[in-house]
């Protein structure tokens, strides 16, 4: 026989097995206290099983949560780490970052003030990090890394006291309270102002929370967008995937399998694909504006603009994320009888009663399903927006794209992503209470 | 579906309205798809129907995109016979592209299967502790907005021993940005959750006395694996591996964040051709991806009917 130690271990197993002592209890053999065959309590020998048991599964998942948490979990938090945490300015000039701790919210700046900031500009731009420095300023006060880039290169030249006549004859701008406040903000590492910024505040000289001039308001209305838009291509989703859903769930099986071929192939195909012939399709030279030219719906001269604007991110999002309403709904669709709505008929119902109080309200897990998977990736999505939004289709995620790789705002685009993962989270935490991650189904 | 003998003449019409509606909104799933073949061959370079080509004149109809595919990049693409083709398969942007999404696209399934499968067979354990918790870390890649997984992968990647700073340690190990093993890595992560729910799926319908059968007739943990758990499943593991390359191959957000010059994939290669000139060569691309795909969901259907055969479900 193969594995003949292993045959005794087996044989070790099956003394443990509970099953074997039901077994033993069902055919009446009572005693004071249940014993295995060699001696010990069953009560323990059972919480050993099961403490292997469950070990033993846990060793299976381990390898790929390990693996999950070390490039998936841990590398976001790290990131997000970055909307609180900035210490480009604290680190590069440690000498005012210790007078702004040693002194009240708005007290002038001193010669002692002046002495440490013109020391450390000295020596920031000496080990050449006066550019951090100022990109630290500037992501709270638009337009100071020149100010700061331009002085390190004139302190360089040598700088003479009395510091503060120095400085203020470099760049007047010195003198000016608002830097020096934005200054003390960044005085400290932990920082909510990018999460201020996210919201459109800002802090003022004194030091208190309030709102951006309103051409520099652009966050806010951007998350607006993103919930809206996305509401708007989950209602959309419904509205189309309902009576496909529907169609496919009565139909018999044969056909219904023939056409839900249609709905998986635009599942399958790529997204850059399926994103590429809306591009086509939507055109003012497209297919969609010829058809409406040919059939005299329009004039050749006021060919529609359908693309590069809200319209053509919710086309094209409506039509690639149509496939993940219709699959759980017709999977909740297929196992509801159809004897309800007949019965409801024979007790003298309409078609459309019979649909709005029997038959609706059964489909509303499929429906919730769907729903809120439509939601949560509509929120994130990147690809189509940035592809065919033009500036009035983009979403919140295009923002963060834009300070990760433009602006390099990076503790910006951190604070962004947490606003958005948390919404996400909460929208996932609320789908696996009412749906259950291991009902997501794929095809 | 038919309409009922009971039926008033105003349900009948409605029942036709009610097919008409979906016969269009099923126009609306597949037109996109479709109506990008025939615009591949065009000889212009227009994205709409010429006249020719609605006349049916051959002549409206050329190879000449999907030829620029092959000589985009190439050094010498008016030389003939195994000289160009030899040019083609090392030189020309489109085919580096799909040599490159093929390497990583194989290698971060092979990644994402196994360690899926092992993760799911624990899961679907009855005494698996947290599952409910760890199912749901295991499935987050899928519902992280791309760009916020992108962006933490780019700061991971471009530091991976960061992380030991935390314990106080400041090794250095290199960078895995830039590299074939961190965008493999990046695109095994996000093809997980695919395979676990896949492979879950299967497993929900598994009989585990075949197991306990297979051990009490002597078989050990392994061979019970390999012969009697491996091939009830394996459909289901293959389907979750074609959607593991399925989102690799089509990944482009990832790629554009950690991948460097030389990880070119097809869907970067696809990004940048629409971001700047987009011309009909890209439609040629989505042609033979639609194709690709129309392969992947054959392949996928004939799997699941199979796996329903063999574990003695039926079709509901």
């Amino acid at each position: 026989m193969r594995g003949g130690p292993n045959a005794g271990n087996d044989m070790a197993d099956a003394a443990l097995d509970p099953h074997a002592a039901i077994a033993t209890t069902a055919s009446g053999v009572a005693t004071e206290r249940l014993t295995t065959a060699d001696g010990k309590p069953l009560s323990r020998a059972l919480a050993r099983s099961q403490r292997r048991a469950r070990r033993r599964a846990f060793l299976l998942v381990l390898p790929l949560l390990a693996f999950i948490v070390v490039t998936f979990v841990v590398p976001i938090g790290q990131m997000l780490q970055r909307s609180f945490y900035n210490d480009g300015f604290s680190v590069n000039m440690p000498q005012v970052s210790a007078w702004f701790a040693q002194t009240e919210r708005g007290t002038p700046p001193d010669e002692a003030a002046w002495n440490a900031l013109a020391a450390d500009l000295t020596a920031s731009a000496e080990a050449r990090t006066i550019g951090v420095v100022g990109t630290r300023i500037n992501y709270d006060l638009p337009g100071t890394r020149s100010l700061f880039t331009s002085t390190g290169r004139q302190v360089r030249r040598g700088i003479e006291p009395p510091y503060d006549q120095a400085l203020l004859e470099i760049d007047e701008d010195w003198g000016d309270p608002q830097l020096w406040s934005t200054m003390r903000e960044a005085a400290t590492p932990l920082t909510a102002n990018f999460y201020l910024a996210a919201v459109d505040r800002t802090r003022d000289a004194q030091g208190q929370i309030q709102q951006v001039e309103e051409r520099q308001q652009v966050y806010v209305m951007l998350f607006w967008r993103t919930f809206w838009l996305s509401g708007v291509i989950t209602a959309l989703t419904f509205i189309l995937g309902f009576p496909i859903a529907h169609l496919l769930a009565t139909l018999p099986m044969r056909k219904s399998n023939l056409l839900m071929i249609l709905v998986l192939l635009p599942f399958w195909t790529s997204l850059l694909v399926r994103t590429t012939s809306w591009m086509v399709l939507l055109q003012q030279q497209g297919v969609v504006n010829d058809i409406l030219v040919w059939l005299g719906v329009i004039g050749g001269g006021q060919r529609l603009q359908m693309i590069y604007n809200q319209t053509g991110t919710i086309i094209a999002m409506t039509h690639i994320l149509l496939p993940f309403m219709i699959l759980p709904l017709y999977s909740v669709m297929r196992t509801i009888n159809p004897s309800y709505v007949r019965a409801a008929r024979s007790l003298g119902a309409t078609s459309w009663t019979a649909f709005r109080r029997i038959y609706f309200p059964q489909t509303l897990p499929g429906l919730g399903a769907g729903a809120m998977l439509v939601f949560i990736l509509a929120v994130g999505y990147y690809i189509t927006p940035a592809l065919v939004g033009g500036s009035s289709g983009q979403l919140i995620s295009n923002m963060i794209a834009m300070h990760m790789t433009d602006t390099l705002n990076w503790s910006m685009a951190a604070a962004l992503a947490a606003i958005l993962l948390a919404a996400v989270l909460v929208l996932y935490w609320l789908y696996d209470r009412l749906v259950g991650v291991d009902n997501l189904k794929l095809g | 579906m038919a309409v009922p003998t009971y039926a008033s003449p105003l349900e009948r019409v409605w029942h036709y309205t009610y097919l008409a509606i979906c016969a269009a909104i099923f126009f609306f799933l597949i037109a996109p798809i479709i109506v990008i073949i025939p615009l591949s061959f065009n000889v212009e370079p227009y994205f709409t129907f010429t006249d020719k080509m609605l006349s049916l004149d051959p002549e409206g109809y050329s190879l000449r995109w999907y030829r620029s595919l092959l000589t985009f990049g190439m050094q010498n693409p008016d030389s003939a016979g195994w000289a160009f083709w030899s040019d083609a398969w090392a030189n020309a942007k489109w085919v580096q592209a799909a040599k490159n999404s093929i390497i990583i696209g194989v290698f971060s399934t092979l990644v994402a299967t196994v360690l899926g499968t092992l993760a799911a067979l624990g899961l679907s354990r009855p005494e698996m502790p947290f599952r409910r918790a760890i199912m749901a870390i295991l499935i987050s890649p899928m519902i992280v907005p791309l760009i916020i997984t992108a962006t933490g992968m780019f700061f991971f990647y471009s530091n991976p021993c960061e992380l030991l700073t935390f314990f106080g340690l400041s090794p250095s190990c290199g960078r895995l940005a830039g590299t074939y093993l961190g965008v493999i890595l990046a695109h095994a992560t996000l093809g997980i959750p695919f395979v676990i729910i896949t492979v879950t799926a299967t497993l929900v319908g598994f009989d585990q006395s075949l197991n306990r059968a297979a051990a009490s007739l002597g078989a050990n943990p392994r061979t019970t694996f390999f012969r009697v758990t491996m091939p009830l499943i394996l459909p289901g593991v293959i389907s979750g591996g074609l959607f593991a390359f399925v989102t690799s191959f089509d990944e482009v957000v990832a790629v554009l964040f950690i991948a460097g010059p030389e990880q070119q994939t097809i869907p970067r290669q696809m990004w940048n051709g629409i971001r700047e000139q987009i011309s009909p060569a890209i439609l040629a691309v989505a042609t033979l991806l639609v194709i690709f795909s129309i392969l992947l969901l054959t392949t996928v259907e004939l799997l699941r009917r199979r796996s329903e055969r063999i574990r003695g479900v039926t079709p509901r």
